[in-house]
């Protein structure tokens, strides 16, 4: 129970994606050889699952290696370490951290990707139909007339018109790019949808728009999403379960409401009390974190967050704490969490 | 406050860009008063015009933008009764440069435009003082160690010779911050000042902000797209649209209170409003118009679940009176009791 490791035999039959130990270190190299002379811990020993037909919110400051770790699950990156248990349409469990090209070609359909800009992730070369059924053509669907019913199909499921199929990404503003993104990511019924920050880069009014329309994707297709965010209050209304990572490790995963009133990580507790609250009436009073987050090319000793930490003791220096599970379904990495008492958000 | 003369007046300021397209209406009409000792937040959605009205104060709006009409009136350090138009104003001229730094410092949208690369930190922030104050160059350097001191930056004295990209984002944050009060400035205009850096950060800078304002008095222009931020650091709220101010009120008004259909509308679809998790969003119809297509009448009628026909899509509300110094434009409360009043 204490260490988050499963092998494709004990795993609960619920899980769509089990990670585990995943590591991605990016090489410092330095001199005209190249000389490897340090890595950046971009993730760094992450551990996490996703069970089918749920939202897992992933969190963290900027830098911390959520990216990085979604890219790793999608497999545009090839992790350093690790294993990434995912179960396909046969319902058998693979090992995607390991697997060859060519084998991870028949899955990438099931797993897609929703980017954070709107702008810079579409080709402004092409129009609206060739960006939505290009993963069909990639994926061997050459009939036009299919391929042209659907992306309509599709259009009308993001809300967009159909007669839009022809125009180019710059005659639309970015809540209608994000849409175009998202029926991009559909247009193959992927049964994992990674998002990363769908909607950080858009304004507040567009913003509501686009978080409902993935809330009814869910629904109707019965989708499971990872939702990278950073914005706190809107990973709190979509997301069944959240994980809080800090210089690419885990600290800590729990159910939203349990993560957000009983944090048990002193870094999660730091979040909750750095984000500020659109209500002038919970003047929150700033202790605030001492220092900056750390460069995982140098991580600090021990605990990451140590340096930081107000509850820090002599072993937090020296020993790293694992993530365990305190209590059913609650999992955090802090030598001291039995002991603290932290604050969670203000209602 | 009521009896309290502003610090810094801005009147039915407009500024549009001339561009082979059409002219972009940025700001079209833009009022309020900021007051001395306050923290006045500027909030909007992206291209509201929110950095194209702190350029107009500051007379750096880049060509071809123009101020079309309107004044800026700054009430002189000595003789608080009397104001200095700076719209009408040489923008390259002595005037105008005493302004800057010296009665109104600016930190930008975009952090690492504030320092130049290839000198130090120290360098430029000395250079601003001596343009300011009339001190030498070693007196100088002594006021720049006590700023960095001021925004908490911790060993001063090393950190005065270093260059800006050898600094963190927070770090580098600090030092924008001390160079921009350096020169003892009343008005402080934050343009997104914590956009660019991360949540825990962001915490540190607020906070040094608000302290700075308190013990010195000075008065702030908060921009920011952020509610969570405005309903932090601001005590009066200016709420913008398409270049106008739908409403402005006391911080406590803007959130509990709001009158305008754009201002109910935009805190209604924030996640954190909701009691519920997991279910739809209330939006806001539509989307924000293309800056050529600004249509005509009220700015927000073709999204306003209110609208008048024949009415707001022809005619311009002015400002009603709606509460203690709220107002907002919208011709729902033309009739209000204490417009009739
Ligand atoms: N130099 C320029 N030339 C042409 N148009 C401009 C220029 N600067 C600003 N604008 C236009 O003026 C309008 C207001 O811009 P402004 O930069 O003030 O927006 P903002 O409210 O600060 O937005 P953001 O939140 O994105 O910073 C926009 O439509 C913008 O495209
Ligand atoms: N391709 C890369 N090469 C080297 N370093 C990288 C690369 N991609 C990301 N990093 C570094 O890894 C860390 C995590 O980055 P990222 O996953 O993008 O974080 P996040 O998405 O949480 O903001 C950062 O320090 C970043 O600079
Ligand atoms: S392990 Fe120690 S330093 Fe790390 S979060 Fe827990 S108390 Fe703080
Ligand atoms: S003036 Fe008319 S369109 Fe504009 S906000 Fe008021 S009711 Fe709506
Ligand atoms: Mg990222
Ligand atoms: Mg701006």
């Amino acid at each position: 129970m204490s260490d988050i490791t499963l092998n494709p035999k004990n795993i609960p039959a619920e899980r769509l994606l089990h990670v585990s130990h995943l590591k991605k270190y990016f090489p410092i190299t330095s001199g005209i050889f190249k000389k490897h002379v340090g890595d950046i811990k971009a993730v760094d020993d992450l551990n996490l699952y996703i069970n089918e037909g749920e939202t897992l919110g992933l969190v963290g400051e900027s830098g911390c290696g959520k990216t990085t770790a979604a890219r790793c699950i999608l497999r545009a990156y090839e992790p350093t370490e690790g294993e990434i248990l995912f179960r396909n349409k046969k319902q058998e469990y693979v090992d995607l951290a390991h697997m060859s090209d060519k084998d991870l070609r028949p899955l990438r359909t099931e797993m897609q990707m929703i980017f954070q800009d709107p702008f810079g992730s579409l080709n402004p070369r092409m129009n609206i139909f060739d960006i939505v059924s290009e993963p069909m053509l990639v994926n061997g669907i050459r009939n036009r007339k299919e391929r042209e019913e659907r992306v309509v199909d599709l259009l009308k499921k993001v809300g967009l018109r159909p007669e839009y199929m022809v125009r180019y990404p710059h005659s639309f503003s970015g809540g209608q790019r994000q849409r175009i993104g998202i029926a991009r990511a559909l247009a193959l019924q992927p049964r994992l949808v990674v998002a990363d920050e769908p909607v950080s880069a858009l304004d507040v009014s567009v913003q509501a728009q686009v978080l409902n329309l993935l809330m009814e994707l869910m629904e109707d297709m019965g989708l499971t999403y990872l939702f990278v965010a950073h914005d706190l209050s809107v990973v709190r209304h979509i997301c069944d379960r959240v994980t809080v990572m800090y210089v690419g490790k885990i600290v800590e995963t729990a159910p939203t409401e349990e993560l957000y009133y009983n944090p048990r990580h002193p870094y999660t507790e730091a979040l909750m009390a750095a984000v500020p609250i659109a209500d002038p009436r919970l003047q929150q009073d700033r202790k605030g974190l001492p220092g900056e987050v750390p460069s995982p090319a140098k991580p600090p000793s021990g605990c990451y967050f140590h340096p930081r930490c107000s509850y820090c003791e002599d072993r937090c220096k020296t020993e790293v704490p694992e993530l365990r599970e305190i209590s059913p379904n609650h999992w955090t990495a802090c030598h001291r969490a039995e002991v603290l008492s932290l604050e969670g958000l203000k209602t | 406050m009521t009896d309290q003369k502003p610090l810094l007046s801005v009147r039915d300021i407009k500024v549009y860009f001339n561009l082979d397209e059409g002219t972009v209406k940025s700001v079209d009409g833009v009022s309020f008063d900021a007051y001395e000792g306050q923290v006045l937040g500027i909030v909007g959605e992206s291209g509201c015009g929110k950095s194209v009205t702190m350029k107009s104060i500051l007379r750096i709006v880049e060509p071809p933008g123009k101020i079309m009409e309107g004044q800026v009136l700054l009430s002189k350090r000595d003789h608080p009764d009397e104001y200095l138009d700076l719209t009408s104003m040489n923008e390259k001229g002595k005037e105008i440069r005493a302004v800057r730094g010296g009665e109104i410092a600016l930190i930008p949208q975009e952090p690492m435009a504030a320092f130049s690369p290839v000198h130090t930190i120290g360098n430029q922030i000395i250079e601003a003082i001596m343009l300011h104050c009339d001190v030498n160059k070693k007196e100088a350097r002594e006021i720049c160690i006590q700023s960095l001191k001021s925004v908490g930056m911790s060993m001063p004295e090393k950190r005065v010779d270093s260059y800006s990209w050898q600094l963190s984002g927070g770090l580098r944050q600090r030092a924008i911050i001390a160079m921009a009060i350096a020169g003892n400035p009343r008005l402080l205009i934050a343009d997104e000042p914590t956009t660019a850096i991360d949540v825990t950060t962001q915490a540190q800078i607020l906070k040094l902000l608000k302290d700075l304002q308190r013990e010195r008095g000075m008065s702030i222009l908060f921009i920011t797209h952020d509610l969570g931020v405005i309903a932090q650091m601001a005590q009066y709220v200016v709420v913008m649209y398409l270049g106008r101010v739908m409403e402005k009120g006391p911080v406590d008004s803007i959130f509990h209170d709001p009158k305008h259909p754009y201002t109910q509308a935009l805190l209604r679809s924030i996640p954190s409003a909701q009691k519920t998790t997991k279910i739809k969003l209330p939006t806001i119809s539509g989307s924000i118009p293309h800056p050529f297509n600004k249509p005509k009448g009220c700015p927000f009628h073709p999204r306003c679940a209110y609208a008048i026909k024949g009415k707001c899509n022809v005619n311009l509300p002015s400002e009603y009176i709606v509460g203690d110094q709220q107002y907002v434009s919208c011709f729902r409360y033309e009739k209000s009791e204490v417009n009739i009043r």
